[in-house]
């Protein structure tokens, strides 16, 4: 492809950007897995939303019928 | 591939030093034809020197690893790192160590996206001056468009990625503080205005905030503090530097106050910007970041940096000149120091407070 002779120095530059292309690369891979096993370890327990709202708060049940109250 | 790239870049070179000359301006245009013999087609001397540029382009045909690095402007970055990560460690909520190193990084890596969109666009700028004549788009190591790539796609990872690891206004902020810093302040502002200084400023005091979003997930006063001590410490600093570089901005036709309103009112300015910093920084000593030790390193630093601001008002340029802006180069040296410590006690008072003694 290229017109031009093999070259040390240009084959050296290229090697080295390779190189720390695919370091950062594997890096950001690590990185991102260890942030899911963090978030996913970290994260609030789930559950079917059946008995909480999101907030926390008790989900209002139907009142009991008015005469009832005291 | 490597043909290709070796016969573009002597051209795109020449490309924006003719744009220089012919656009510049009339100081620009004269100071590259005056140091720049080989782009002056009037020069006689034009036929050796075009040759010695062209074994210079021949001599740096592929760019290393290290000259994309030298792209993202590991220097500003180191800065970028401590503050964001004193922010990041001074507030109240912590955050796993993993979450806490990828906020720093994708902060730090936001910063870096910004000094190549920097680097992109003041090529013009940084070929004439001499500080910045070797960086790697100048210096013709990376063509600028590569820069311009580079700092685009490393915006979106960034942004994108502290969003996701920690909240979204932390990955906003971030992507206010890339378009500010690349689009207000380096399109913009710093060709415009010589209160460029100022608002640019800004840009680099959004790091400490950003940091303490991502652990607390809104901006409050502590955040809003430490944003305020480097704007107000950016103005002092950069126009101390420039009273003694004033030939290097003069000839990139950047309108830096020394340039615009003289010496004079340049020393007035440091003055006065340093004496609306210091309430600044005593009101973060003050506050719940803050404590004894930070109220004592906070007056003894500001009562120092003051006296240095009062004895560059005090100076003229004879005096200047005789000792060799001795006394500016000091102000400016101090500077950093001023900055450096001030993020280091926050850090140490919210050191103190874990063991019991510390903060207010």
């Amino acid at each position: 492809m290229s017109n031009f002779p093999p070259e040390h120095e240009i084959h050296r530059r290229r090697f080295s950007r390779n190189l720390g292309v695919g370091l950062a690369l594997m890096a950001f891979v690590a990185l991102v897995f260890a942030l899911t096993v963090v978030k996913v370890t970290q994260g609030d327990m789930m559950h079917a939303n059946d008995h909480e709202s999101i907030t926390g708060a008790p989900v209002i049940v139907p009142a009991a019928p008015s005469g009832s109250a005291p | 591939m490597a043909g290709g790239r070796q016969d573009r870049q002597p051209a795109a070179c020449r490309e924006l030093i003719r744009r220089h000359a012919t656009t510049g301006g009339p100081d620009r245009g004269a100071f590259v034809a005056h140091n720049r013999p080989s782009e002056d087609p009037t020069d006689p001397s034009e036929g050796k020197a075009d040759m010695t540029d062209i074994r210079s382009f021949e001599n740096t045909p592929e760019a290393g690893f290290g000259d994309y690095v030298q792209l993202l402007k590991p220097r500003v970055m180191s800065l970028v790192v401590f503050t964001a990560l004193v922010g990041l460690l001074v507030a109240p909520v912590s955050l796993h160590p993993v979450v806490a190193f990828s906020a720093v990084l994708f902060i730090a890596l936001g910063a870096g996206a910004s000094g190549a969109l920097n680097m992109w666009w003041d090529a013009d700028i940084d070929r004439v001056m001499r500080r910045t004549q070797s960086r790697p788009v100048p210096s013709g190591r990376i063509e600028a468009g590569e820069a311009l790539a580079v700092g685009l796609a490393l915006s979106g990872i960034s942004v994108v990625m502290l969003a996701l690891a920690t909240n979204i206004l932390a990955g906003a902020l971030l992507a206010f503080t890339i378009f500010f810093y690349a689009v207000v302040y380096s399109m913009w502002l710093k060709r415009s205005t010589p209160q460029n200084i100022v608002i640019g400023g800004a840009a680099g005091a959004f790091p400490p905030m950003i940091g303490w979003v991502a652990a607390t997930g809104s901006v409050s006063l502590e955040a809003v503090l430490m944003f305020a001590l480097i704007f107000m410490w950016t103005p002092p600093h950069f126009w101390a530097l420039a009273l003694f570089m004033k030939s290097d901005y003069e000839a990139a036709g950047v309108p830096m106050l020394t340039v615009t309103h003289g010496r004079k009112s340049t020393r007035r300015h440091i003055l006065i910007y340093t004496i609306l910093l210091a309430p600044v920084a005593v009101w973060a000593a003050l506050s719940q970041i803050g404590g004894p030790v930070t109220l004592a390193v906070t007056l003894a630093l500001n009562a120092w940096f003051l006296i240095g601001a009062f004895r560059i008002w005090k100076r003229d340029e004879v005096q200047a000149e005789a000792d060799g802006y001795a006394t500016e180069k000091a102000f400016f040296r101090f500077s950093l120091i001023y900055l450096f410590l001030h993020f280091a006690v926050f850090l140490l008072e919210a050191a103190l407070k874990t063991q019991g003694i510390g903060g207010w």
